[in-house]
C-alpha cells in the first residue's frame, strides 16, 4: 500500500536562500507524523508547499498517489488535507460555532447538518461553552483549539498541524495530546505536526523527521531521534541536554 | 417556505418587522405626495444600498461603482421601453442579465489577476467612468442630451408598464426593499454565506477551508450587481429622464453606500435604518430651511458627510447592532 502523501526531492528557494533542500519523506495512512527542528529549518516552508501556499521549486509532492504539488490551497483542502496556522487566523468577527461551521460546510451543503458536526467537534475540545461568543473574544490557547476544530471540521484525511500546542501549558499540551490521539486511533485520521514542545512530539509521533538549515539530518521513532548526535548537537543540544 | 424565510429569527424581532411593515403598509393612506415621495427614495436607497451589503459587508468586497449597474438597469429598460414599447418588467429580463454581466467582467479581472481592497474599489469607479463618458456619445440612447419616457396624466396606475402616480411606485420600493430584505437573509444564513463571511473576515484561512474564494466573491458580485440593475429600472420609470452625466456619476454610487455605512454593514437590518435615518433627517432639514426662508444649496451634502462623520466616530459599527440590543435583539437578527 502506497503512503498517503510522499514527498520526493522538494526544494524551495527565495532568492538566494534554500529554505528546503531536497527533502524527501512519507507519511503511511493512520500515522502521527512530526517535523521538529530549529526555528529557520523550513518546517514551515514545507508545510506550505503541501498545503498549496507555496510551490515548490523542483520534486513532487503526491497525496493519496496523486500529484498535489502546485494546486491551490482550496483545492488542497478539498482533497483532504487540512492545515492550522502558526499565528491563528480565526474569523475574528464570527461566532466559534459560525467558524467551525464554515469548515463543516466544505462538504455538506446543509448549514444544519454543518452545526450539528460543529458541535461534536466543539465538544470534544472543550469548546462548546464558549460557541456563541466572537472568536477575538478567546485567549490564545482557546484560538489554538479553535484552529484545530475549523480544521477537522473539512473532514480531512491528512491533518497538518503548525505549533499548536506552543503556548499551552503542559495540562492543556496533555489534553491536546489525549485528544489528537483518540482521534488518530478513532478515525485512523494521519496526523503531520511541527512542534517545539517534545514533551507533545514524544507522547504522540510515531515518526520524526528533523530539518535543519532546509535539509533532513534524521528520521526515525522519537526516541532513536532524540539519541542522534547530529540532532542534539543541531537543535535538541540547547534545552534537552 | 416560512420557515426557510424566519427560520431562526425571535419573536420579538419577528413582531416588531410585522408592526413595522405594517405601518409602512398604510402610511400612503394619511401621507401627501411630498412625504411619498421622500419615502420611494429612501426605500430606493434601502434596496441598492442592501445589494451593495452583499458584496462589501457579507463578502468583503467593495464597490464604489455601483452606479454603473444602476444605469445599466435604467437604460436597458428605458430604451427598451420607449423605443420597441417593452415593458420594464420584462426589459428587466434583458437588463439583469446585462448588469450582471458586467458585474462578472469586472469580477473576473478583480479576483482573477489579484486586484483587491482598495484597488478593488478603484476599478469598479473606473467602470461606472467609462460608462459615464461612453453613455456619454452613445446616440442609440440619445447620448449626453438625455433619455426621456413619455409622460402624461394616467386616470389610472399601470403597474406592468410602471406608469403612475407616487403611491404606486411607493409600494412597488417597499416590496422591493422587503424582498431584498428576505434574500439577504436567506444567502447570510445558507452556506454561501457562511463563506462569504469566512472571506470577508480573512481570505487566506478561508481558502486554507477549502472555500473556492474566486467562485464565491464572483457569486457575491454578480448577485449584486443584478440585484442593483432593478434599482436603476425604478429610477428610469419614476423621474423619466436619464443623463449619463447623472446616472452613472459617482455620486450616485456613494449615496447608495451611505445607508450601510450609516446603519452598520454587514447587517441585515443596518442598510435599511441608515437609509431611513439619513434621508429622514436630510429631508427634515431641507424643509426647515425652506420653511425659514433660507436657499442653501449643498446644505444637504454638507448635513451628509457630518452625519457619516458622528457615525463613524461615535458608533463605528452603525447605528443599527446598538439600537438592536435596546430592542432586546440579537444585532444579527433582522
Amino acid at each position: 500500500m502506497t503512503a498517503l502523501l510522499s514527498l520526493a526531492d522538494v526544494s524551495k528557494r527565495f532568492r538566494g536562500l534554500v529554505a528546503v533542500d531536497g527533502v524527501s519523506f512519507a507519511v503511511p495512512r493512520g500515522e502521527i507524523f512530526a517535523v521538529i527542528g530549529p526555528n529557520g529549518a523550513g518546517k514551515t516552508t514545507l508545510f506550505n508547499m503541501i498545503a498549496g501556499a507555496m510551490t515548490p521549486d523542483a520534486g513532487t509532492i503526491a497525496f493519496a498517489g496523486e500529484p498535489i504539488a502546485g494546486l491551490a490551497p482550496d483545492a488542497v483542502c478539498r482533497r483532504g488535507i487540512a492545515r492550522t496556522f502558526q499565528l491563528v487566523r480565526p474569523f475574528l468577527a464570527l461566532s466559534v460555532e459560525d467558524n467551525v461551521i464554515v469548515g463543516a460546510l466544505l462538504h455538506r451543503r446543509d448549514v444544519g447538518a454543518a452545526r450539528q458536526r460543529a458541535h461534536e467537534l466543539l465538544r470534544r475540545f472543550d469548546l462548546f461553552d464558549r460557541r456563541r461568543q466572537p472568536a477575538s473574544a478567546l485567549t490564545l490557547p482557546d484560538r489554538k483549539r479553535l484552529e484545530v476544530v475549523r480544521a477537522l471540521a473539512t473532514e480531512p484525511k491528512l491533518l497538518l498541524l503548525d505549533e499548536v500546542v506552543a503556548g499551552l501549558r503542559p495540562t492543556e499540551v496533555d489534553r491536546m495530546v489525549a485528544v489528537l490521539r483518540a482521534l488518530n486511533r478513532e478515525s485512523g485520521l494521519t496526523i503531520m505536526m511541527i512542534e517545539h514542545v517534545m514533551r507533545a512530539v514524544m507522547a504522540l509521533a510515531s515518526r520524526v523527521l528533523v530539518l535543519d538549515h532546509g535539509t533532513a539530518i534524521a528520521e526515525g521513532t522519537p526516541e532513536d531521534v532524540v539519541r542522534d548526535p547530529a540532532v542534539v548537537q543541531s537543535y535538541l543540544g540547547v534545552e534537552a541536554v | 417556505m416560512i420557515a426557510l424565510f424566519a427560520g431562526g429569527a425571535s419573536r420579538r424581532s419577528l413582531a416588531l418587522l410585522a408592526a413595522l411593515l405594517a405601518f409602512l403598509a398604510i402610511v400612503p393612506v394619511f401621507a401627501n405626495d411630498y412625504l411619498i415621495t421622500v419615502a420611494i427614495i429612501i426605500f430606493y436607497l434601502a434596496y441598492t444600498g442592501q445589494a451593495w451589503n452583499i458584496m462589501m459587508g457579507f463578502a468583503g468586497q467593495l464597490s464604489l461603482g455601483n452606479a454603473l449597474y444602476a444605469g445599466l438597469g435604467a437604460y436597458v429598460t428605458a430604451v427598451l421601453f420607449t423605443r420597441y414599447g417593452i415593458a420594464p418588467w420584462i426589459g428587466l429580463l434583458a437588463a439583469m442579465p446585462i448588469a450582471a454581466g458586467c458585474g462578472a467582467i469586472i469580477g473576473f479581472l478583480a479576483f482573477r489577476f489579484g486586484v483587491a481592497g482598495v484597488y478593488f474599489a478603484i476599478l469598479t469607479i473606473a467602470f461606472a467612468e467609462f460608462a459615464r463618458i461612453g453613455f456619454d456619445h452613445f446616440d442609440f440612447v440619445k447620448a449626453s442630451a438625455g433619455l426621456f419616457l413619455p409622460v402624461s396624466q394616467y386616470t389610472h396606475n399601470d403597474l406592468w408598464r410602471l406608469r403612475g402616480d407616487p403611491t404606486m411606485f411607493y409600494y412597488v420600493m417597499l416590496a422591493a426593499t422587503a424582498v431584498a430584505f428576505l434574500l439577504s437573509r436567506l444567502l447570510l444564513r445558507s452556506r454561501i454565506g457562511y463563506f462569504w463571511l469566512a472571506i470577508r473576515e480573512d481570505e487566506q484561512a478561508a481558502r486554507a477551508s477549502g472555500i473556492d474564494t474566486f467562485r464565491y466573491k464572483m457569486y457575491a458580485v454578480t448577485i449584486a450587481a443584478a440585484m442593483t440593475s432593478f434599482g436603476g429600472v425604478f429610477y428610469a420609470f419614476f423621474y423619466n429622464n436619464l443623463y449619463p452625466e447623472q446616472v452613472f456619476n459617482i455620486s450616485r454610487s456613494i449615496e447608495m453606500i451611505l445607508g450601510p455605512v450609516i446603519g452598520g454593514i454587514g447587517t441585515l437590518f443596518g442598510p435599511i435604518l441608515g437609509a431611513f435615518v439619513l434621508n429622514g433627517l436630510a429631508e427634515t432639514l431641507n424643509s426647515a430651511l425652506s420653511a425659514a426662508g433660507l436657499d442653501l444649496p449643498g446644505a444637504k451634502e454638507v448635513f451628509y458627510g457630518v452625519c457619516l462623520l458622528l457615525v463613524i466616530l461615535t458608533l463605528p459599527e452603525g447605528v443599527w447592532p446598538p439600537l438592536a440590543r435596546r430592542l432586546g435583539i440579537g444585532p444579527d437578527q433582522p
